[in-house]
């Protein structure tokens, strides 16, 4: 039986097409592979959310889902949420509430909260603290980064 | 950490899956929200994954004239957000948003949940306290088995070697409701309880009581909330863990039971 396994997935808009060993997770591949190191590598066991990728149009964990059974799939990661002004709001509200300090956790929390924003609906902050209660951020507090979704969904500043 | 090396195949019938599964050391790959984070942690160490997200026909959610049947494919996001599920098995919708968190719900599904039987997890409880049925296939064809014999114990269940959770159904209730107590939403539950209710009678099932989710027989049977919630010291004795002990899971478990009662 195969323990590498040919693989074609579309990467940020890009077609990739590599062979890839079935024990490799997403979020290593496209770190190790596609140097697309935006999203980060926590607990590598699904508790810290970290790793989010969107595949298919749905958050996932990077470290839960293996590489080889993205074949065939559409990926999007921090980079290119970032590089084609998706994000922009949520950026730029990051910035303005101060609702980073290390910045680990930022890639998956953007992408987490990205997720709730394409719901297009408005969220009370529980809600809110309920959707980004699979990513942890040791510097925050969240206090900051719930403001800042907020301000983003419900265009409160 | 990573993985350990494995091979890896993702067949695309049945028959060829079942062939697949009697390989020494084969496992199934259904959406690996459990069995994922294992082989990171490097608990378990398969030989071969069968991934079996591309059987066709496993994903589907029909109603039945009785119930409602749920492919093991079917992802907690999906049974969270249809219209189909909430109206005839509003227990499962009702639990649904408890299971960890919306990235882990896009890709965790039904059968994977109900296979790996952590007494800890939300649907086995829901399958117990609901009479659910599980359709489980072989090479030797199609066995029906009810979720009170389908836990056997700690991870173990009924499911034998080669065989596939294909699907579960789950009978109507009058009225259902899930609760359950967590640290943080998305964590573990410290306690946990589904109930139904069908004419008269009422079903309480606990997780995170025991090495299977357990059937409350007492309370069940019980005719006032205080009779319940007396019985309830002889149906459960609920192990400690590393934060409650086994009499604040008792006195949990007996709150949980009066919001359920009075709901019911």
């Amino acid at each position: 039986m195969e323990h590498a396994v040919d693989t074609s997935m579309t990467v940020n808009g890009s077609l990739v097409r590599r062979r890839i060993p079935a024990r490799q997770h997403l979020v290593d591949f496209l770190r190790e592979e596609l140097g697309l190191t935006g999203s980060h590598i926590g607990c590598e066991h699904g508790v810290c959310g970290a790793c989010t990728v969107r595949v298919n149009g749905d958050i996932v964990r990077g470290c839960l889902m293996l590489a080889v059974q993205a074949n065939g799939c559409k990926v999007d990661t921090i980079e290119g949420l970032s590089d084609s002004g998706e994000l922009k709001a949520l950026q730029k509200a990051f910035h303005e509430k101060n609702a980073l300090q290390c910045g680990f956790c930022t890639p998956g929390m953007l992408m987490a909260a990205q997720d709730l924003v394409l719901q297009n609906r408005r969220c009370s902050r529980e809600e809110i603290r309920k959707h980004i209660s699979g990513n942890y951020c040791r510097c925050t507090g969240y206090q900051a980064i719930v403001d800042a979704i907020e301000q983003v969904l419900n265009g409160q500043s | 950490m990573k993985a350990p090396s494995f091979a890896y195949s993702k067949p695309s019938s049945l028959e060829e899956a079942l062939e697949l599964l009697e390989r020494p050391g084969a496992t199934i790959l259904a959406g690996g929200q459990s069995l994922i984070p294992s082989l990171n942690m490097r608990l378990s160490s398969p030989e071969l994954l069968v991934d079996i997200n591309g059987l066709p026909g496993f994903s589907k959610i029909e109603v039945l004239s009785s119930g409602v049947r749920i492919g093991c494919l079917v992802t907690h996001a999906q049974i969270e957000k249809s219209a189909e599920v909430s109206k005839h098995a509003s227990l499962l919708a009702q639990a649904a948003p408890h299971i960890a968190h919306p990235a882990i719900r896009n890709r965790g599904t039904l059968g994977g949940s109900l296979a790996l039987a952590d007494p800890a997890a939300e649907y086995p409880a829901c399958a117990l306290a609901s009479n659910a049925t599980f359709i489980l296939l072989g090479r030797k064809g199609e066995r029906r088995v009810k979720a009170a014999e389908f836990f056997k114990g700690l991870f173990e269940t009924d499911l034998r070697p080669g065989e596939i959770l294909a699907a579960a159904e789950f009978p109507p209730a009058d009225k259902a409701v899930f609760v359950e107590l967590a640290r943080r939403h998305g964590d573990y539950a410290i306690i946990g309880l589904a109930g139904t209710r069908v004419a008269s009678r009422k079903r309480f099932v606990f997780l995170g009581a025991g090495a299977t989710p357990v059937l409350a027989v007492n309370a069940s049977r019980a005719s006032t909330v205080g009779e319940a919630r007396q019985a309830l010291g002889e149906d459960l004795d609920p192990p400690a863990d590393l934060y409650h002990t086994s009499d604040t899971k008792l006195h949990l478990a007996r709150v949980l039971l009066e919001r359920a009662w009075n709901t019911l």
